[in-house]
Order: structure tokens, then sequence, then C-alpha cells
């Protein structure tokens, strides 16, 4: 701040100090290429680079909203919020992070399931917030699944999740581990009952949650160049002590190591999961 | 003998070798000592009984990662009759970190599965220290839905700081091996009683322990990730590992406490390897008496517990 905008009142020199080359909320820039790119125009392209297909991070709601038909939606488990039941503390308060994490995102946890259709196909589907948390999977997130799941084998409809998660969440200790065997628990169950189960891994899905309820699907798909493996890029780093391949862990070496069936581009992604489940529920294709 | 103390311990590990010295003088000379060598032996164990009585959660987590302490292999030679490993996942290769096999239990035929961690450094290598590959949860797969084929309960014994996060591991899909085992044993038709002997490192160990029964030794630790990972992520810093432990609750009262452990088998004092052999009795008594509890109940009967059990974990408000 020089002299200058010392001397004029706050309200002007806010202006002035916030002054960027792009006018905010009208442009952006991919965050890959590097492209600057009209928000309407990104947005209208699903998060997707029109110049390099770089799939943006988007939010739980934000994923729903888009992939669901807008009729006859019900939200799940939305009544569910956290509790820090062993008082955790790290540099913050387990409390006060939750707080922060809502505020931010208005969600009261890191994920959000909704039952609704898909192109007119009865479903029930789950999308992680990255942003609360880094979609980190605690007691609510494990619960809201289950009772996703729940939905699911009582309509019969087929079940989805789009993950994006970098794992447990460490400030509910042992009991965000055992989220991994509940929701896998739920997911056999589902399976018993030949619900189709497909799990869409977003980027990042890593940790628990891909070591759980992501790798488990009937079709396991990911978007393409997601992040996605069970230990994180650096700790491999740091244990084997080399550096990792180009492209280790991303969507494309997933695929090529026979780990998922598919990658689908997000805009190809409602048109492409209907009619995959339209083949597993025996219905004509949407 | 050489019960390679711990710090925590060095007050002991100081008295026991005055004794030590003691014993030499008294075999060369003929003054009696003796009175005093057992006056010396009385207060080492008055003071590991009072260190012992008020461990940190950092301090048993040393414990659970004693260089000497009893891993799976020591157990199976003390419990079971009739030991025969049985290897290798059938897609891949045999991964030394698991160990599977058939055995008996006072006759009874049992299926075995547990991690095993090296106690020099070839086995130690050969074992990966105790982390498994995919190919090792593959292999702990297929020997459990045997032992679902031909009614064997299952057995699993916990001892890993974690499944590997190696290159390898991540290309034969470690993610994958973890989750499939959650899947399967979820609603596996056995009995399945699981102990962590030591360390209940995060979903490597997770991966051969949805069970029946979950007990798990006095000074052994289960958590979701190491007290190190959660102080460097949470904390920016490895050093803050006591606190990072102490926060997490990873000991075994504290997670009986919590409604998430079943049993606590406690260890002799200052620890199982003070005496395998009497922490080996306590292990075989506490599975007998497990899974008389278990075979009483139909099976149909047991996997819906299971499955309630599994769907109770979480604390959240409505």
């Amino acid at each position: 701040m020089n002299w200058f905008s010392k001397l004029l009142p706050s309200r002007i020199r806010t202006e002035t100090s916030t002054k960027k080359s792009i006018p905010e909320g009208l442009w952006d820039k991919c965050t890959a290429c590097g492209a600057v790119l009209y928000r309407a125009e990104i947005e209208r392209n699903l998060y997707v680079c029109p110049k390099c297909d770089h799939h943006m991070r988007v939010g739980a709601r934000w994923r729903l909203d888009h992939f669901l038909d807008p009729e006859g939606r019900i939200e799940i488990g939305e009544n569910l919020k956290p509790v820090d039941a062993l008082k955790f503390r790290d540099l913050k308060k387990y409390k006060d992070r939750l707080h922060q994490a809502q505020k931010a995102t208005g969600e009261n946890d890191a994920l959000v399931v909704m039952q609704g259709q898909l192109k007119q196909i009865p479903v029930v589907a789950a999308a992680f917030e990255f942003r609360f948390m880094g979609g980190s999977m605690g007691s609510v997130v494990g619960e809201r699944f289950v009772r996703g799941v729940d939905r699911a084998i009582e309509l019969r409809a087929p079940l989805i999740c789009f993950s994006a998660s970098g794992g447990a969440r460490m400030q509910e200790a042992l009991f965000s581990l055992m989220q991994m065997a509940k929701t896998s628990a739920a997911l056999a169950r589902l399976g018993r009952h030949g619900v189709p189960f497909i799990s869409v891994m977003t980027d990042p899905t890593m940790g628990g949650v891909s070591a759980s309820l992501a790798m488990l699907g009937d079709i396991n798909v990911a978007e393409p160049n997601a992040l996605i493996g069970f230990a994180g890029p650096r700790v491999i780093e740091q244990t084997v002590r080399e550096t990792l391949p180009e492209g280790f862990q991303r969507s494309e070496f997933l695929l090529e190591h026979g780990a998922i069936d598919l990658i689908i581009d997000r805009r190809e992604m409602r048109d492409r999961l209907a009619r995959l489940l339209a083949m597993m529920t025996h219905k004509p294709t949407p | 003998m050489n019960l390679n103390f711990l710090d925590f311990e060095q007050p002991i590990a100081e008295l026991e070798a005055k004794i030590e010295e003691l014993r030499y003088v008294g075999s060369d000379n003929e003054i009696n000592i003796s009175e005093e060598i057992q006056r010396l032996q009385t207060k080492s164990r008055e003071l590991t009984e009072s260190i012992f009585a008020n461990l940190k959660s950092a301090q048993i987590a040393q414990l659970a990662r004693h260089p000497q302490r009893p891993y799976f292999l020591d157990y199976v030679a003390r419990i079971f009759t009739d030991f025969e490993e049985l290897h290798g996942d059938r897609a891949f290769a045999d991964d030394a970190a698991i160990v599977g096999g058939m055995a008996r239990l006072e006759g009874r035929p049992v299926m075995l599965i547990g991690q095993q961690k090296g106690r020099d450094t070839k086995e130690k290598v050969r074992r990966n220290f105790g982390m498994p590959r995919p190919e090792g949860y593959r292999k702990a797969k297929r020997l459990m839905e045997m032992a679902e084929k031909f009614k064997l309960p299952i057995l699993t014994f916990i001892d890993t700081p974690g499944a590997y996060p190696g290159v390898d591991a991540e290309e034969r899909g470690q993610s994958e091996a973890i989750a499939r085992n959650l899947y399967v044993m979820a609603a596996l038709k056995t009995p399945i009683v699981s102990t962590v002997i030591g360390e209940g490192g995060s979903g490597g160990a997770l991966a051969i322990g949805v069970c029946d029964r979950l007990m798990m030794l006095e000074y052994s630790t289960y958590s979701v990730i190491s007290p190190e990972g959660c102080a460097s992520i949470l904390w920016k810093s490895a050093e803050k590992a006591p606190e990072a432990a102490e926060a997490m609750g990873l000991t075994a009262p504290r997670l009986k406490e919590l409604g998430l452990v079943d049993f606590i088998i406690n260890e002799p004092l200052g620890g199982a390897h003070r005496d395998p052999d009497a922490t080996a009795a306590a292990v075989k008594t506490a599975l007998i008496e497990s899974l008389e509890r278990l075979e009483t109940i139909p099976i149909d009967k047991l996997l819906d517990q299971r499955y309630e059990r599994l769907m109770k974990y979480g604390n959240y408000n409505e």
C-alpha cells in the first residue's frame, strides 16, 4: 500500500486494492492450461476447460444438480450432523474445523445424497464435497452413504457415487476407519439385492475412501486425469525414495492397470451412465 | 537377558543392570549377596508396576512396536497344532507380509490369517516390515472364502504399520484389494475373531479385521493413521506424534471404552515380550472362549449381528 492509498477513505481503498487484471466474477483461468475463460462459458461446459479439457473440481451439490433430472429430487440424511465425540484437538479444535467447513461450504458434512432420476431412471446419487475438510469420511459421511444404500434397496434403484476425498477423517480417529467397513458392508448388502452400483471417482479419490466404497462399483468409472490411489504420492515418494513416473495414480494409469472400467468425460456422464444402467436393469435405451 | 528396554523403562534397566552385576560378583566371591539381589528384584518389580500403571499412549505405541514383541508366528507355534501354511493369491505372488493357513485349536480345525513382521534385518525385508501388498490381501481373501466353504472359523491376527505404500502396490490395486476384503468379510458365513497383537495400522489392518469379535492385547494399538502420520498432517510436524497418539485414543482401554473393542487380553508385567508363553496362553484362552460363544449362534443370526455391529459404528446428531 503506498502513501496515496493510505490517505483514502477505507471504502475507496478497498476498491482500488482489490482491482485485478480481470474483473472478478466474469472471467476465470483454467488451472491446468492457464487459458483465460469466460466464466459463464466454463459453467455451461460443466467446469471442463474448453481449451484443454481439464476437469476442474466441482462441489457436491452442483454435481448432483447437473447430474440428476430436475424433477423429483429428495435429499437423504440431510439432518445428520457431525459431533466431536472424542473432543479432538490438533492445532485447532475439531469443533472449530467443522464450523469453519460448514460456513465455507454451506454443507454440514462432506457427503450429499439424493434420491432422484437420471434420464427418467430412478436412482440414488451421492457426491462428496471436497471443500469440506478434504471430503474426508467420518461418521456422518458413512451414515449418509448407508442410508443412500438403504433407499436404493428399498426402491430397487441403482446407486451412483461421485467420490472426491483425501480419505478417512483423522479427527474421528478409529470411528472414521470403521466407516470403511460400514460402507463396504452396506454395498455387499446392495449387491446381494442385485441393485447396481456405479462408482465415479473424481479428482482426488484417495486413502480410506478409495480403499472402501469407491473401488467397489459393479462398474468403476473415473473422470479424466483424476488422482486416484491408496497412499498419497508424497508418502510413496518418501517410502521408495525416487520420483514417481509421469501420470502415476491418474485415471489413465488406473485404466491401463485394470483398476477401473472406463474413463468418462463429465459432459458425457449423464448419457453414458444412463445407457449403462438401462442395460443393467433391462430397460430400453433412455 | 537383554530385554531391550525402551526409554521410559530406563530406571528399570539400571536396576536390572545392578542385579546382573551383583550376580556376577556373587558367583566370583563367597560373600552371600542373594538377599541384596532379592531386595533389588522386588524393587525392580515394584518400579515396573508403577511405571506400567501410568503409561502414556505414545509409550504404549512404543510397546506395540517393541522389537522383541511376539509376532503372529510366535503365537501360532504356542497356541495351535498341525499348522500348515498355505501360500499365494493364485494370480500374482505369495506375499510374506501376510501368513495364512489351517491349524487346530485344541483339536478343532481353524483358518489362521495374520500379518507377519520379521525379527532380523533379512527377515524384516522379506516380510516387508509387516506391510502387505495387494497379493497378500488377496491371498487372505482366498483363504477366508475357503474357510467359509469348509465351515472353519477364521482367526485373524493384526500386526501391521499399514498396507504397503509403494508404486507396485498401487499398480496392482492396493485400494481395491483392501476394499474387496471389507466387502467379502462383512458377509462370510463363518465366525470371525480378530485379535490386535501389535500395531493395528489403518486400512491395512482393517482389511483382515472385519469380525464378530474384536480383541486387543493390553499394549497393542489400533488407529486410522500412525501417530507420526497424523502429527505430520495435522500438526505439520512428526515430532508431535505423542500428542497425536493421545488425541486419537489408539489404546485398548480407550477403544474398549468407546465400544469399538470387545475384549482386552492382559499382558504380563512389562509387556508381552517379557513372557511370550504366558501371553500366548492368555490369547489361547480368549480365543477358545470367543469361539465357544460365537459357535452357539446360528449362522444367519451371526451375520445379522455382524451387520448391525458395523452399522452402529459412528457418532452423529440427528
